[in-house]
């Protein structure tokens, strides 16, 4: 289980910069790839599983354990890298991504992946997968938290909304919005496509708790995620990242060309050339 | 239309205070209420809950018409009303599912079977949670309230999905063994209902095993393969014309997929002819799917019964069930002419 007070910065930047490079990797492998939004979310996803989420990679099942649940479905290439570093699976399955019979497609699947606590494709869906999982633990008089990691698109989905209105009437306060605000959406900018703002105030007129914070400054991400309430009831809470698509790349940064792309030869090496610089292999802190 | 016609339309809901309408009442347009079963859908997933505490209830704003408040009196901690947002809870019950639960949810069909069936699909067929999304009012039972709350492609719609259980109850008595049935059923379920007033087919709880026809009358000159609210209309026709001389056999198909093939190459090799008979659009039901395995078989003749492929009528349900022909004299006389022009 992770150890929360103690946090290590650069053990979790460098774990952000994986996220990236094994998406970069698995890319390839597929010959294409959601490269700028995997790359939005990753100091989240890094945060989250490397210090923050109370579960145990030799449990996948136990039952107290935190969910997660990625809606954005899409980024599960970055999902993925992580779930295999913690040692829920053997990383060298990774391999065979998006292959023939793989288990690892472009969407994650629930019941092909160890260590995934949900399917997920049809873009908003999540969140109501959260609400279910969260009123589930209520009824088992669990305390885990579910989290739900929400593009900023697909919240224009009306099933988001329902779900909104569910987790404040029943007051999920253990309920957990992440919502990664890149912005960009396939067709352009998401306030040019379907306006979402102002969404902080939106989600807090529903009777949601809402933090905003910088999406890439990782003590800005674990102030926000250690400064969730304990307790299963009370306002469910959302966070609104604010991130750049793609961000790490440079030439992938807020560009609608790299929703998905394929990087290769030369643009392959360089890309990798600029994330892997001075990256390390993760090593888990001993236990307390 | 008669007066009987519109008291009879006129009833379906229950009370907002707890109260059932039908089992209170000791008649309904005359008729015994013992012979128009309320839906024991609450009454019977609270008996079951009593000694399984995975099992959760929700609906989407209609516990007193689909009978759930019924489960809400006894295990209200286990009881969620999503309010008008069906959506929301058929993924929240995926997400249940994936904590341990094994939740029923229960709303009208075509708001359960077509606005849902993204979320069955995805979240809960693909998955294989075990969700069990209950499509009350099915067909045309909701008579004049029109096609948005007529459920006549729902069938078609979710048969096709793999790793869903599609299953049809007869009246209140295969409800309750299909829900019994359905607890430890693996993969998700769509349990397809009346409008609760259904006539009795089963005088007892019956044995039943998903995916498995039930042979409720013996035959050698035509098979009647039915499902849900048309058993009894089959039942009733299938003797109208023994007293003709014609010998109809009457297979029980509750479980519309996985589909019982064996019993419909039985009926093949063993009956005349086989007619089957729907409360479904004609396209892609009961009949369609029956006609699939038939059509890998050597020729026989068949016919497929059910609503023409148009939005039907409005009227009183009892005056569409006669106008649709699929009330007992209307199964008879479809059944007649089916056989004479398969001479």
């Amino acid at each position: 289980m992770s150890d929360r007070s103690n946090v290590n910065f650069a053990v979790l930047e460098d774990r952000a910069r994986f996220i990236r490079t094994e998406t970069v990797r698995l890319s390839r492998i597929a010959g294409a790839g959601h490269y700028s939004s995997t790359f939005s979310c990753a100091e989240i996803l890094s945060a989250l599983y490397y210090s923050q989420m109370r579960i145990e990679p030799t449990q996948p099942d136990w039952p107290d354990r935190d969910r997660f649940v990625m809606s954005k479905g899409h980024a599960a290439i970055g999902l993925y890298p992580v779930l295999a570093d913690l040692g829920y699976f053997d990383p060298s399955e990774l391999d065979s991504y998006t292959r023939l019979g793989s288990n690892y497609g472009d969407h994650p699947d629930m019941k092909k992946v160890r260590g995934l606590d949900f399917s997920s494709g049809s873009l908003g869906h999540g969140l109501s997968v959260g609400v279910g999982m969260a009123l589930a633990g209520r009824v088992q008089g669990r305390d885990y938290r579910s989290y739900v990691m929400l593009g900023d698109g697909e919240i224009s989905e009306g099933q988001i909304w329902e779900a909104v209105i569910s987790a404040g009437h029943y007051q999920l306060g253990h309920l957990v919005i992440l919502l990664d605000r890149n912005g960009l959406s396939i067709d352009g900018h998401t306030e040019d496509i379907m306006g979402i703002e102002p969404v902080h105030e939106r989600f807090a007129s529903f009777g949601w708790d809402v933090q905003r914070v910088d999406g890439h400054d990782l003590p800005s991400v674990i102030g926000a995620l250690t400064a969730l309430p304990q307790g299963t009831t009370g306002k469910p809470q959302a966070i609104i990242f604010d991130t750049v698509k793609g961000r790490g790349v440079k030439r992938m940064e807020m560009s609608l060309d790299w929703h998905v792309g394929n990087l290769v030869g030369e643009d392959y090496d360089d890309v990798m050339a600029e994330l892997e610089a001075g990256l390390q292999p993760y090593e888990p802190e001993p236990a307390q | 239309m008669t007066t009987d016609m519109q008291n009879e339309a006129e009833i379906f809901r229950g009370t907002t205070d707890g109260e059932t309408t039908f089992k209170n009442r000791k008649s309904v347009s005359g008729t015994p209420a013992q012979g128009m079963p309320a839906f024991v859908l609450g009454e019977e997933l609270a008996r079951m809950a009593q000694d399984d505490p995975r099992i959760v209830v929700a609906t989407a704003d209609l516990a007193s018409a689909n009978r759930t408040n019924d489960f809400k009196a006894v295990h209200p901690d286990r009881f969620f009303d999503f309010g008008i947002a069906e959506k929301n809870m058929i993924t929240a019950a995926a997400g249940m599912a994936a904590c341990g639960m094994v939740p029923y949810v229960a709303t009208f069909a075509s708001f359960a079977a077509i606005l849902g069936a993204e979320q069955i699909r995805t979240d809960c067929a693909y998955p294989r949670m075990p969700v069990r999304v209950v499509g009350t009012h099915s067909g045309m039972s909701m008579g004049f309230y029109g096609s948005s709350h007529h459920a006549l492609e729902d069938l078609g719609m979710l048969r096709v999905m793999a790793d869903l259980t599609v299953i049809c109850a007869a009246d209140a008595n295969q409800l309750r063994a299909i829900l019994r049935a359905s607890v430890d059923h693996p993969g998700a379920m769509y349990i397809r209902l009346g409008r609760g007033r259904d006539p009795v087919v089963y005088d007892d709880v019956p044995d039943l095993k998903i995916g498995r026809a039930i042979r409720l009358r013996e035959g050698t000159d035509l098979t009647m393969i039915t499902t849900g609210s048309q058993v009894r209309a089959c039942l009733d026709a299938a003797e109208t014309l023994a007293a003709d001389g014609l010998s109809v056999r009457v297979v029980d198909m509750h479980t519309i997929s996985p589909l019982d093939a064996d019993e419909i190459r039985a009926a093949a090799a063993e009956t005349g002819a086989i007619l089957t008979v729907e409360e479904h659009n004609i396209t892609g039901g009961l009949g369609s799917a029956v006609a699939e395995v038939l059509i890998d078989l050597p020729r026989l003749p068949f016919r497929r019964h059910g609503v023409p492929d148009r939005y039907v009528e409005v009227g009183p349900p009892a005056a569409l069930y006669s106008h649709y022909r699929l009330d007992a004299p209307g199964v008879t006389s479809v059944a007649r002419e089916f056989l004479a022009s398969a001479r």
